[in-house]
């Protein structure tokens, strides 16, 4: 019973916040997740160490993921009183719930014949002693990470009716050196913040890194030399790096249709800044924005019809949505300060921003239309939300202070701030969709609560 | 006063005491060498004893580092702001007269915001400085053909720190010499 009530907590919280709760937290303050509400209680849930190679760090990984997105508690294997649970049996459900583990989840690595290996693993409910889910991924040895990340996902996603997103990756701008000697490199990593890999050597200025969702191995920047602007589409896979073109005038801001086929961006000439899209299979560009004032930063609806954009034509920074083909501009941001810097969230409902008024930051969603506006983070800087491939999350750049810049996650309720897993120097992060398809019919448009086996 | 106009008066100075006859005000287009006082041929009958310094005139006219130092490239902005203020005019105004005595030079206008904004947004204001500088130097004459415009929105900033101090140094545009200028 208990844990069935904190499920739909759960749930509540991540689908339909309530009231903005703007989040004032030490800057410097490395892993750490602050959660400001009392009423989240996470659900505690005990990782058993999997069996076989390389199966302890593959619960290590799924431990911090959950741990990481404020809505898990893991327990400490260390309490542990059944021991030895392999995939061979069921949990000795009283063992478990004397913890109060409300969740258990164990597997083991099994090598192939063909070389790769199965990880395997089942999900438990101890107080209602039924199998919430069991699977297996295979793979080549060496991907255990991402197949930990994969499982993370499966068990987020049947113990809050969310789908995942830990298989995922983040591109951003790596910062080393001073304010005025700054180092910037294009880098990406995997979501949890490891396997950090340079992809730009560190000459240029690297602003707005996006991937593409149709294909996460697609991306698109902008470098900044002394003397020059350009839009480079880089495939990750191919190696293959390409500037999209001459424009005659400086170019900023791309960001790809969810589709993959067209790009948006801005154009600066003779110092008016407007949005642009350009069909990246004919290079026809096509002109959305003619007004004398900044029109940029535009970010794609997911099914492709219209385009949000940040503009100052009424005088000061406020957030504008039109048609793809320049038509219907209308302001739909509703309060003072300045909007910048939106983002059509992958589901399509919601729309992030950074705000900034009261001498702050805040970043916040407002509903496409501008009403139920809500702020998640305040602090002294904060900018640039890219959303997690389920759209729960968003992830933002926050500099402290004269200081660094680092990246952060926020929930949808505003309740779970936390530092992203890469907790180095880092600014303009992009999240990427999930990697591959999730596996289907695992529990998907279940209660969340429900013990269907599978 | 702002610290980089401070490191500049210090420098002019410096250069100013060096060049002991010759007390330059910018524009200094007229920065030639003075004659070199009479010390080889002594009419005492004893000559004088100890070491005769030299030192550099200043820079080269007409070079990058003439028109850095004794015009100045960097004009700041107000808060929320792309106006050339008047104290702005007068260092561009100058920048002009050096211009058009260089007619060879081609430059390049950096615009540059402080970091209260975001990055996106930051770069199309930094490029709203720069063309106010080039439509001001234009309306000098300045061929429109010598003057190209980039911005660098808060990516390139002078001054360190979260301070008025540092914003206000931060939201420059710089006159940058592209070609026909030597060092």
């Amino acid at each position: 019973m208990r844990n069935k009530t904190w499920l739909g907590l759960a749930v509540l919280a991540a689908m339909a916040p309530a009231v903005a709760t703007a989040q004032v937290s030490n800057r410097n303050q490395t892993e750490d997740i602050i959660i400001s509400q009392a009423d989240l209680t996470p659900l505690q849930i005990a990782v058993v160490p999997f069996t076989g190679a390389n199966g302890p760090q593959i619960s290590d990984v799924i431990s911090g993921n959950l741990k990481r997105s404020g809505f898990f508690s893991p327990l400490n294997p260390a309490s542990f009183v059944e021991t030895g649970l392999t995939l061979a049996n069921s949990p000795n459900y009283p063992q478990w719930t004397s913890i109060g583990a409300q969740a258990v989840l164990y597997g083991g690595v099994t090598q192939r014949a063909d070389g790769r290996v199965d990880v395997g693993f089942r999900l438990y409910d101890p107080y209602r002693q039924c199998q919430l889910v069991s699977y297996q991924f295979t793979a080549t040895a060496e991907q255990w990470r991402r197949m930990a990340h994969k499982i993370s996902d499966v068990v987020y996603q049947r113990l809050t009716g969310e789908q995942g997103y830990f298989d995922s990756r983040v591109l951003f701008v790596a910062e080393s050196g001073s304010q005025t000697n700054r180092r910037s490199r294009l880098t990406i990593v995997d979501q949890d913040g490891y396997n950090p890999v340079f992809l730009t050597q560190g000459d240029e200025v690297i602003m707005s890194p996006r991937f593409s969702t149709h294909n996460p191995d697609e991306v698109t920047y902008v470098a900044l030399g002394k003397d020059y602007s350009r839009i480079y589409l880089y495939n990750l896979a191919t190696g293959r790096r390409e500037s999209l073109g001459d424009f005659d005038g400086q170019v900023l801001a791309p960001r790809f249709s969810h589709d993959g086929s067209k790009m948006a961006f801005s154009i600066i000439r003779n110092g008016n800044t407007d949005v642009y899209v350009i069909n990246l299979r004919t290079r026809q560009l096509s002109r959305l924005t003619s007004d004398p004032g900044i029109d940029t930063s535009p970010s794609f609806s997911p099914d492709g019809s219209q385009i949000v954009f940040t503009s100052d034509r009424s005088g000061s920074a406020r957030l504008y949505t039109m048609r793809v083909d320049g038509s219907g501009q209308r302001p739909i941001s509703r309060s003072g300060g300045l909007y910048t810097a939106p983002a059509w969230s992958p589901r399509g409902d919601l729309i992030a921003f950074t705000k900034q008024s009261g001498g702050r930051f805040h970043t916040g969603v407002m509903n496409t239309d501008g009403t139920g506006e809500r702020i998640l983070s305040s602090s002294y800087l904060e900018e640039g939300a890219s959303w997690a491939p389920n759209g729960r999350y968003v992830m933002f750049a926050r500099q402290s202070p004269g200081g660094d810049t680092r990246l952060w996650t926020v929930d949808l309720s505003g309740r779970v701030v936390a530092q992203a897993g890469y907790t180095e120097r880092g600014s303009s992060p992009a999240w990427s969709g999930l990697l591959d398809a999730p596996p289907a019919n695992l529990g998907v448009n279940q209660g969340p609560d429900s013990c269907a086996t599978s | 006063m702002t610290k980089v106009s401070i490191i500049k008066v210090a420098t002019i100075g410096a250069i100013a005491a060096a060049m002991a006859a010759c007390t330059p005000k910018p524009p200094v287009e007229t920065a030639t060498p003075t004659p070199p006082p009479a010390v080889t041929n002594p009419s005492y009958p004893t000559a004088p004893t100890g070491p005769v310094d030299g030192s550099n005139t200043g820079p080269m006219a007409g070079s990058e580092q003439d028109f850095v130092i004794n015009v100045g490239d960097r004009i700041y902005f107000d808060l929320d702001s792309y106006e050339v203020n008047a104290e702005a005019g007068m260092r561009l105004g100058a920048q002009a007269q050096w211009l058009q005595r260089y007619p060879s030079v081609t430059i390049r206008i950096e615009g540059n915001a402080d970091e209260r904004g975001t990055s996106e947004y930051n770069l199309a204001l930094g490029a709203r400085r720069a063309e106010s500088v080039r439509n001001f130097l234009i309306s000098r004459g300045i061929p429109a053909n010598r003057i190209d415009t980039i911005s660098f929105g808060k990516e390139r900033p002078i001054a360190e720190g979260s301070n008025e101090s540092a914003w206000a140094q931060n939201r420059n545009a710089r006159t940058a010499i592209a070609s026909g200028a030597p060092r």
